[in-house]
């Protein structure tokens, strides 16, 4: 390989680092994703200067299917759908690096009958587990954020098992592999279990667990990348892909830490199903309702309003709405914000795009540890669609599931009013005792219907 | 691959993934959506796999099929990627 092209690859490294570093500042974020862009197309020009001239017809074709594919989907997908689109991303990302250790090891042992060294051969098995596993893992991961599937936890007696098993399973078969590197039945033994355990470590996990797993699997596709420059001896994919696995690795983390769950105790599943049963008898709660007209004569006398939104947010649709009282509360000098929990929505981040995508300036979406000591001194608290991460049995309820997971203080505003469409419990299956505290109101019905109600209310006022 | 080699490429492997570290541990919740979006795009960078794989004659082997199915997926994930983080970083204003 020429020196050339090997700088080439080593300006879309540097590239990639400055494109992320960009990344940490909202201002600077968008130029830094295209400084990133333009290291890919430099390693991509690079890499086309050494294809055969022969093969450029059926590559190029490749190429605009792809763009093709990319860019419909890109700029004709709805923000809230973000969470499946980086789910299916994510596999097809696996996917790819997949197909590029088989295409390597087929061309390797049936084209040129040489034999693999180790340390290929070994990569090439990495490359297979982790690419198989993300890519069917994201696959269910996706069916499950669009409702294909269940989002509930599926769950059978002896899942663990079985998935050691086949663990133990691929590693034999690995073992097996280095030794007789010509096999086809092992490799296809390798193939078939990686994309199995995909399916199988997805589907015990619930759909407000997603933003823990899509991140893991961010992660693995980088880390699949990472394994296939392994194979390649090239640098550029080693370097891109620990950058994408390390930044999955850390968005995973403050994602566990946020609900105060360990990885394992996500990856295991079924959460919210065991206590159910412990909860059902429970006293009732007894609940105030507020109508519409009386909650725009709240937001009428109040001086400060913050606004805590939860994926029922994004399923109503509501964020545009919000924008709205947003505009009539700031007409009459209420102070507005928005306080946004590390695990709304169904992936990290996932509140912020929405409410940017609704016009809201992002100065105005506040994280928990900033806000969390302003509730006291605010006067109304609405929230919507959002529901265990105002719990306050997380701070004082030592048998509840999700005790001990930093939340929201919402609970100690003057007034809250909690816009839901009914009394049904959040995703930890647990009875929300803040609904039925003195200074907390609900306002029922569909979050964009009420609130529009609202509204409309107000700009009479 | 020599050995020399190897280390070489576990030196790079080790020290961007701590680089990887300092680099997200800076970025603001805001951010987190058009981080992963953005980070997706890069690890469409085994798009340099795939061209590498299609660089064969004939459409006969299997390897050929892989390399040119690894293609269209990558190129999906790099196009795609990069434009809809550039779409919604767009959409973060301050007013």
């Amino acid at each position: 390989m020429s020196v050339a092209i090997e700088l080439a690859y080593l300006i879309a490294s540097i590239l990639f680092v400055l494109g992320m570093k960009m990344m940490n500042k909202t201002k600077s974020a968008r130029k830094g994703n295209r400084l990133s862009a333009l290291g890919m197309f430099i390693a991509i020009v690079a890499t086309l200067l050494q294809i055969d001239a022969i093969s450029m017809v059926e590559i190029l074709a490749c190429i605009v299917v792809g763009s093709a594919i990319g860019l419909y989907y890109a700029n004709k997908v709805e923000m809230t759908k973000m969470p499946e689109m980086v789910a299916i991303f994510n596999g097809f990302g696996g996917l790819a690096s997949f197909s590029v250790a088989l295409s390597d090891y087929f061309l390797r042992t049936e084209v040129n009958m040489e034999s693999i060294e180790l340390v290929t051969v070994i990569s090439i098995i990495v490359s297979v587990f982790i690419g198989g596993l993300t890519f069917t893992g994201s696959l269910v991961a996706y069916l499950k954020l669009n409702g294909n599937i269940s989002g509930s936890p599926i769950t059978f007696k002896g899942q663990h098992p079985i998935n050691l098993i086949l663990f133990l399973g691929f590693l034999t078969a690995a073992f097996f592999t280095v030794l007789d590197q010509t096999d086809p039945m092992l490799i296809i033994i390798l193939i078939v279990i990686a994309l199995v355990l995909g399916i199988l470590t997805v589907i015990p996990i619930g759909g407000a667990d997603m933003p823990v797993v899509i991140s893991l699997l961010n992660s693995y596709s980088g880390m699949a990348a990472c394994a296939t420059g392994f194979i390649l001896n090239n640098n550029v994919l080693i370097v891109a892909g620990s950058l994408v696995g390390a930044s999955g690795i850390i968005l995973t983390q403050i994602m566990c830490k946020a609900m105060n769950r360990s990885l394992v105790n996500v990856l295991l599943g079924g959460f919210g199903q065991t206590v159910n049963e412990a909860q059902a008898d429970g006293p009732s709660i007894t609940v105030k309702e507020i109508g519409v007209e009386e909650t725009a004569m709240l937001f009428d006398g109040v001086s400060s309003v913050i606004v805590v939104p939860g994926y029922g947010m994004a399923v109503a649709q509501a964020q545009h709405v919000i924008r709205e009282l947003m505009e009539q509360c700031e007409k009459r000098k209420i102070d507005f914000k928005f306080a946004i929990h590390p695990v709304a929505g169904r992936m990290p981040g996932h509140m912020n795009v929405l409410l940017a995508e609704a016009n809201i300036s992002y100065d105005k979406l506040i994280e928990m540890e900033s806000i969390n000591d302003e509730f006291p001194n605010t006067d109304l608290v609405l929230i919507v669609g959002a529901n265990d991460v105002v719990n306050p049995a997380a701070r004082n309820n030592p048998q509840s599931p999700i005790y001990g997971m930093p939340i929201l203080n919402a609970d100690k505003a003057r007034t809250v009013i909690v816009c839901k469409r009914s009394m049904g419990k959040g995703y930890a299956g647990v009875e929300n005792e803040l609904f039925g505290y003195p200074n907390c109101l609900m306002l029922f019905g569909d979050a964009k219907q009420t609130i529009t109600k609202v509204v409309s209310e107000m700009k009479e006022m | 691959m020599s050995s020399e080699a190897l280390i070489i490429l576990i030196y790079i492997l080790v020290l961007a993934s701590f680089l990887g570290f300092e680099l997200i541990a800076k970025v603001p919740p805001t951010l987190h959506t058009p981080l992963m979006s953005g980070s997706n795009a890069i690890s469409g960078i085994t798009i340099v796999g795939a061209l590498l794989a299609c660089n064969e004659m004939g459409y006969t082997t299997i390897s050929k099929w892989l390399g040119m199915v690894a293609l269209v997926l990558a190129t999906i994930n790099v196009v795609g990627g990069y434009t809809v983080t550039d779409r919604m970083l767009k959409m973060f204003k301050k007013k």
